[in-house]
């Protein structure tokens, strides 16, 4: 255990040193001020619109939250958008010369010849890869959250705090996975650029192709056109959606839009659609924080089985690893 | 001299291949132990397993008293390794890199600084603390390897082949580095090598590995002996003209082991300095000596005499 926390705390010290960090640090934080402040400004001109109208609608009830969630018309990158698309980067970065980077410069033979068990090397590196992206996504969404603060001036509610520390939750998990995926190919493969590669292609399919992928095969599976029935439809979304769930950056994404907008009573899209043209006649009527958590709690075990298979799977390599003569 | 290391029938095989073959050896305290083989004879295979980093496939290996397979954490405690490809981290600090290695030893926090200190002082890098080791030369990282191993002050010290890429001067000074600490602070050490002169000038006890099989092991001198048929010396007479009536004389002298003929030059093999013997069997049988050297083997002669058995 204290051979662990030695490797655990060279590894955050290193990590939190470190240009390549310190960059995707920097480029994280002003997306994330950027996409708050676009927020802000929405937030503002929709509060002016809907004090004019007659009803209390249910956002205005979680204004704070959604300063994470909502963009602008001509931009649609909200915070939420840019933490999914920027946390599997931190992942990868923080992961992917973890033990090959070890191997080729022959500190790894040296360490382990150290008394040192073989696991807390692993176990430690992991340690201090998943603490730098929780404390990086900690401390951008307070700071994120206090800028946003000062624009709108609401204060966020109490489960609106629990909302967002659900989210904070949710990311640190969504950024293991990326890092254990990196980390697996660091001990899979020898070659760091192979390595940083394999992750970062791992990366474009679950974000960018998946979802081409997905609507093809849903497609063939349920064919729709235009003169499409709402089952024909709905039978062609559920084909989809079951597709981008094999995508962890799909189940972080349905998850985290869950847990930060209370109002979101399913996760079907077609209803979700529906709903938005009815929303201003319905009564509002938002979800509590547990019934959130419920309806998404498949998306968050998931993520969290994913993220201990893939790091199991480098434990074991790893484990077994024969130490030849570097 | 009590054993430190004891090592009974050690075999490594990886995929049907036999990397070390029932290894049988016992180091005593503060001896300077030379493992010597080509490459690929099985020698860093071997000194993994007597650090516990590879499982050996069958028999034993004991440091000190632990069994490296079963308590590979006493065995690394008291073990300092210097790898073949010792590596460090080279975007920090000389200093940074031994506290880290306090640090994973678990050494009080009041003496780290004092051993880092003087193991810094003793490899000859007092003022490198604060330098990045990516600034520091090849042979000024591998008396970096050997501050790091002191810095834990180990009873056993292993040096993989820790004079590769160092240029004749840096050999010499390492080498010598090495046998002062071995002597000074009483230090059992294994220097695994292809460089027979290198392990010639500091070590007491060679052992020849190869093919994964030891095939001498004792002190320099007795391997020698038992090479070259008993002798440990050898003369090279030149004379004028070699005749059978010298050779007789030569041969009938207490100690020769076995004459040889090379044109003028007769080669004698002998167990101890007969040079003035062998002049006067020459003059004597009226022959007239031109010149006549005297060597011992080196490990050279000896380890290519075994490999060639093999």
């Amino acid at each position: 255990m204290r051979s662990m926390l030695t490797v655990f705390r060279k590894e955050l010290s290193d990590d939190f040193t470190s240009l390549r960090f310190l960059i995707l640090f920097g480029l994280v934080l002003l997306a994330g001020i950027f996409s708050v402040y676009i927020a802000a400004n929405t937030i503002s001109s929709n509060t002016t619109t809907e004090v004019s109208s007659f009803a209390t609608n249910s956002a205005s009830q979680f204004i704070f939250l959604q300063l994470f969630t909502i963009s602008s018309e001509s931009l649609s990158a909200s915070f939420l958008t840019f933490i999914t698309l920027f946390v599997p980067i931190v992942g990868i970065a923080l992961g992917f010369d973890a033990i090959n980077s070890e191997r080729n410069a022959g500190t790894l033979s040296r360490l382990l010849s150290q008394p040192v068990y073989r696991d807390d090397v692993i176990n430690g590196k992991f340690l201090a890869g998943v603490s730098t992206i929780a404390i990086m996504l900690i401390s951008i969404v307070l700071l994120v959250a206090g800028i946003g603060l000062r624009i709108i001036g609401v204060p966020p509610s109490a489960e609106e705090v629990i909302r967002l520390i659900a989210f904070l939750g949710l990311g640190i998990v969504y950024g293991a996975f990326w890092l254990s995926i990196s980390m697996l190919f660091s001990v899979l493969v020898r070659r760091i650029a192979t390595s940083a590669l394999a992750s970062i292609a791992i990366w474009i399919f679950f974000y960018f192709f998946i979802s081409i992928i997905a609507s093809s095969i849903a497609g063939r599976i349920a064919p729709i056109s235009d003169s499409s029935t709402t089952t024909e439809q709905l039978k062609y979304l559920a084909v989809n959606v079951d597709i981008m769930r094999i995508s962890p950056v799909y189940l972080f994404q349905e998850a985290s839009s869950v847990i930060l907008s209370p109002d979101s009573r399913t996760l079907s899209e077609l209803i979700q659609i529906q709903a938005q043209g009815l929303q201003a006649w319905m009564m509002p009527s938002p979800l509590s924080v547990a019934q959130s958590i419920i309806m998404v709690w498949p998306q968050i075990v998931t993520l969290i089985a994913l993220t201990v298979i893939s790091f199991a799977i480098s434990y074991v390599k790893f484990m077994r690893e024969e130490i030849r003569s570097t | 001299m009590p054993a430190v290391i004891e090592i009974k029938d050690l075999t490594k095989t990886y995929d049907n291949i036999t990397a070390v073959n029932k290894l049988n050896l016992e180091i005593g305290e503060s001896e300077i132990f030379g493992f010597l083989g080509p490459n690929g004879a099985g020698k860093t295979t071997a000194i993994l397993m007597l650090l516990g980093l590879t499982e050996p496939t069958s028999g034993t290996v004991s440091i000190c008293g632990f069994n490296a397979t079963r308590e590979p954490l006493q065995v690394k405690r008291i073990t300092g390794y210097v790898p073949e490809k010792v590596g460090f981290y080279e975007d920090l600090t000389v200093h940074y890199n031994l506290l880290y290695t306090a640090w994973l030893n678990n050494i009080p926090e009041q003496q780290i600084e004092d051993r880092i200190k003087t193991a810094l002082k003793t490899v000859g890098l007092p003022n490198a603390a604060n330098r990045k080791v990516q600034q520091l030369s090849h042979g000024m990282k591998q008396r970096l390897a050997i501050a790091d191993v002191l810095v834990k002050n180990p009873r056993i010290v292993i040096l993989d082949e820790p004079t590769s890429g160092i240029d004749p001067e840096g050999v010499v000074q390492l080498l010598e580095l090495i046998r002062k600490i071995a002597q000074e602070q009483g230090m059992t050490v294994i220097l695994s090598s292809h460089q027979l002169p290198q392990v010639q000038r500091i070590c007491t006890r060679v052992g020849i590995l190869s093919k994964g099989k030891m095939i001498a092991e004792g002190p320099l001198d007795q391997l020698g002996r038992k090479a070259f048929g008993g002798s440990e010396f050898r003369v090279e007479v030149q004379v004028s003209e070699v005749t059978s009536i010298i050779i007789d004389a030569i041969k009938s002298i207490s100690g020769v082991t076995s004459t040889e003929a090379l044109g003028k030059d007769i080669i004698v093999n002998c167990e101890r300095d007969l040079r003035p013997q062998i002049a006067k069997a020459v003059i004597d049988n009226n022959g007239q000596l031109i010149q006549m050297k005297i060597q011992s083997y080196s490990l050279e002669d000896i380890y290519l005499k075994y490999s060639g058995e093999v």
